[in-house]
């Protein structure tokens, strides 16, 4: 009888798999025992009123904010932070598996748009100089800012500095790409200029963790939707099934609070 | 003023200067370089999360903003050899203001550093960077813009606290005007000279403290 020889299985399980996640800021409890998967090539948008944790469990994802337990694994890198001490060099094995966008941009004042994106190739990763300019042009091209360069980051607009920051955070070759709220603090004419790049980055085939009230960008965009509410994962599912048809009475208050407003 | 005195003013313009450039200038920017390199080792020690490190640095700030200068001085100069370690007056001097501007320019370093927001610290993490890229790259940058006012106060200060240093026989701009007006009773004149030339010099730190801080507002709005 002869052996089938055996070949390497193709990369079709999980990107990244979160289990048991829980967090305390002193007696608050902001996450219970989070569980969820992100599919390679993916977009989980993570919603819910503000408190709930969304924007902490986004942080644990890159150890920003250390979980208290829990296991995070993206790629082949995985940290279970019920282990202490969880190590430097953990925290930033896991921290490099990811590009990070944040509400308020922190973009790098005293640096040049360009001199923003080659920061982490150059500085952190050590790349060819030359190489990772070229590249960062690529990217700022992308995002539609290749004309700005050479401008500071306050000559921008807010739409545009969150622009560069999703340039940056795509500049490190990350495997996935974590956004916090990235239209929140923006001027309502300026948010479609953002999230149009993000719906780009989806169709390109970016995997990508998404903390918005956009839900319109989650209906359109969104491979999976976590309703987040006390600090538990309250329904989960397809865009239709939490958005449209949501099964508890939670997950409805809440969006229709945010539908409709006034109401 | 008669002739005589004009004269002697005159003739003290050389040597004043020569003290000036030679003892004054250098006295100040040496003590001032090493003291800055100091003050920022204290200034991360006190930022220290390990409590004995930052405690080391606070009782080190606190005995040099607690204690006069001069007093310093002399312990260096004349104290030390007790337990047999002697200076040059010169570099006795240079040792004393590393030493104070090492206290001074660490409170000032460290609350510039706690001015940068803390997302820059993050966002310069999740781009990969590491504590001391960060801080070279990142965070003293922006530090440095809070920084230089007080910074420049703490170095137009010391450019006349050298004048002290004339107590350990360092030959100053203070102590040659002394000498020279010693024999003659022209005191008014003498230390009139030299007042002007401590004011030229802090002058000039002035002017170059401006143009410092134009180059630092390039990239922040008007």
């Amino acid at each position: 009888m002869s052996e089938t020889p055996k070949t390497p299985a193709p990369q079709t399980g999980p990107l990244v798999s979160v289990s048991g996640l829980a967090k305390s800021f002193g007696d608050h409890e902001v996450l219970r025992s989070i569980d969820f998967e992100v599919m390679p090539g993916s977009v989980t948008v993570l919603i819910g009123p503000s408190g709930s944790g969304k924007t902490t469990v986004l942080r644990s994802l890159n150890a920003l904010d250390v979980a208290d337990a829990g296991v995070v694994r993206i790629g082949d890198v995985e940290v279970d932070f019920a282990r202490r001490p969880v190590t430097k060099r953990q925290v930033a094995d896991l921290r490099a598996q990811s590009g990070m966008v944040f509400q308020s941009h922190h973009l790098f004042p005293h640096l040049t748009v360009l001199e923003n994106v080659t920061a982490g190739p150059v500085l952190a990763q050590r790349r060819d100089r030359a190489e990772a300019v070229a590249e960062a042009k690529e990217l700022l091209r992308l995002v539609g800012l290749e004309e700005k360069a050479d401008a500071y980051p306050y000559q921008l607009s807010g739409g545009q500095q969150q622009r560069v920051g999703i340039a940056r955070a795509l500049a490190i070759r990350p495997k996935l790409m974590l956004f916090d709220e990235p239209t929140s603090a923006l001027d309502p004419e300026l948010v479609g200029e953002v999230l149009l790049v993000m719906k780009d980055l989806a169709a390109q085939g970016w995997t990508m963790v998404v903390v918005t009230h956009e839900i319109r960008f989650a209906q359109q965009v969104a491979d999976q939707v976590l309703f987040m509410d006390g600090g538990v994962i309250v329904e989960r599912g397809t865009p239709d099934e939490v958005l449209t048809r949501p099964r508890t009475e939670r997950a409805r208050q809440f969006l229709h609070r945010i539908l409709d407003p006034l109401d | 003023m008669n002739d005589q005195t004009i004269a002697l003013i005159l003739d003290s313009l050389g040597p004043l200067l020569r003290a000036t450039v030679t003892s004054t200038i250098p006295l100040t920017l040496i003590s001032f370089v090493l003291g800055l390199v100091l003050a920022l080792g204290v200034a991360l020690m006190r930022l220290s999360s390990v409590r004995v490190v930052s405690a080391l640095a606070r009782l080190y700030i606190s005995v040099i903003r607690g204690t006069p200068l001069l007093l310093q001085l002399f312990i260096i100069y004349y104290g030390l050899p007790a337990l047999g370690v002697r200076f040059d007056p010169f570099p006795a001097a240079i040792l004393a203001f590393t030493l104070n501007v090492g206290g001074y320019a660490a409170e000032v370093i460290r609350s510039a550093i706690l001015s940068v927001p803390k997302g820059q610290w993050e966002a310069a993490s999740t781009v990969g960077m590491g504590y001391v890229t960060t801080l070279r790259r990142v965070v003293l940058p922006q530090a440095a813009r809070t920084a230089i006012p007080p910074l420049s106060n703490t170095l137009i200060s010391l450019v006349k606290d050298t004048s002290l240093a004339s107590t350990i026989q360092v030959t100053e701009l203070l102590r040659v005007a002394q000498e020279a007006a010693a024999p003659t009773y022209q005191f008014f004149a003498l230390y009139g000279v030299a007042a002007v030339y401590y004011w030229v010099v802090c002058l000039a730190l002035s002017f170059g403290q401006s143009r410092l801080e134009e180059r630092q507002n390039r990239y922040v709005a008007a």
